[in-house]
């Protein structure tokens, strides 16, 4: 039971910073597309937006590390 | 999967006094003299003329991307000298601690302890009652008895010597807490005691609440930071030593190749934050919304 507990909570955990990184990197991309000689900074922008959205997922696998290993 | 040492607290190594020290201290005191060492070194072999060294140029290459890349979000002026030592202390020792982890021999060479405490308590219970019928000549052979099945029914337990800082959720949240008090000490120094207007607002009820938000997302900044440094680099720790418990060869390099990237990236990423959040402090409230 606490398996199951285990793998839903990193499963369910990734998908929604999966999606958030995505539409990011869309964006970026686009922006970079239409100006590419902003480039470093968009992609200085948007690296930030991806640790942070990042960070969630982290979440996610520190509680199911911490009820796998204590 | 027999015995994968895997313990997301740091395991203590020895006791000074009270105080336990862990391996991971002593990793980042190890990481700390290191730092220091490339400082001084590189600054007793300083050549402001004639061509530099390679290692003159590689500190160089450093110091000045962190430069620039101060400059590109604070602004020129003396924000960056202000600023500059943290955001390099920050990356350099967060890249360094999370690199270290990827070393061969850290995490692998420990010292084997007995875990046996468990043990001793059970067989000295039913022991208890034995002594009190036995008489004192006897006793001698009770406390063999007890020996015996100590040596018999505990444990080893393996305590790696080395682990990398910011593994440890201790590390990482000093480092968080440091970050965001210097973001209060630059807020009050900018702005002498306006800045706590942000937090505390009684100018309209919605910019009360949000003063109250911001106080609360303080607190949320500390939890993240922490966080994230901790769970990427620990999850990286744990994926490394299952792959390498279930192929050994060649498998695992693509997962140190991963390693190294998500270990400079964090460095980044918590510099950058810690960066752009001294940035905001110092900017007044109103000026944002101009």
């Amino acid at each position: 039971m606490k398996d199951i507990a285990i793998a839903l909570t990193m499963g369910l955990g990734a998908i929604g910073p999966a999606i958030a990184i995505g539409i990011l990197v869309a964006s970026g991309l686009q922006a970079i597309g239409r100006n590419p000689e902003a480039a470093s900074k968009i992609q200085t922008n948007m690296v930030l937006g991806i640790a942070f959205a990042e960070a969630v997922a982290i979440y996610a696998l520190v509680v199911a590390l911490i009820l796998k290993f204590v | 999967m027999d015995a994968l040492h895997i313990s997301i607290s740091a395991e203590t190594l020895f006791h000074v006094g009270s105080f336990a020290v862990t391996n991971s201290m002593l990793t980042s005191m190890v990481v700390t003299v290191l730092i220091l060492l490339l400082a001084f070194s590189t600054k007793a072999n300083l050549k402001t003329q004639g061509k530099p060294s390679k290692f003159q140029s590689l500190m160089e290459v450093i110091i000045e991307s962190l430069n620039s890349l101060i400059e590109s979000i604070a602004g020129k002026g003396k924000k960056l000298a202000i600023f500059g030592p943290f955001i390099v202390s920050f990356f350099m020792f967060i890249l360094l601690n999370n690199w270290i982890g990827l070393l061969p021999g850290v995490g692998t060479i420990g010292i084997l302890e007995k875990e046996s405490v468990a043990k001793v308590e059970s067989t000295e219970r039913t022991s208890t009652e034995k002594v009190e019928e036995v008489s004192t000549t006897e006793t001698t052979q009770v406390e063999t008895h007890i020996e015996s099945s100590e040596k018999e029914e505990g444990h080893t337990k393996f305590v790696p010597l080395f682990r990398p800082a910011t593994a440890d959720l201790n590390t990482t949240l000093a480092l968080a807490l440091i970050s965001m008090t210097m973001v209060q000490v630059f807020g009050i120094k900018f702005q002498k005691l306006s800045y706590f207007s942000k937090f505390i607002n009684f100018s309209s009820p919605i910019n009360f609440i949000v003063g109250i938000l911001e106080l609360v997302s303080e607190f949320a900044k500390i939890v993240s930071f922490s966080f994230r440094l901790f769970g990427n680099i620990f999850a990286g720790e744990v994926l490394l030593t299952v792959i390498m418990a279930l192929v050994p060869v060649v498998v695992p390099m693509p997962f140190y190749g991963l390693e190294i990237f998500v270990g400079f990236i964090q460095s980044v990423v918590f510099s950058i934050l810690s960066l752009v959040f001294f940035n905001m402090a110092t900017i007044g409230h109103h000026e944002e919304h101009a």
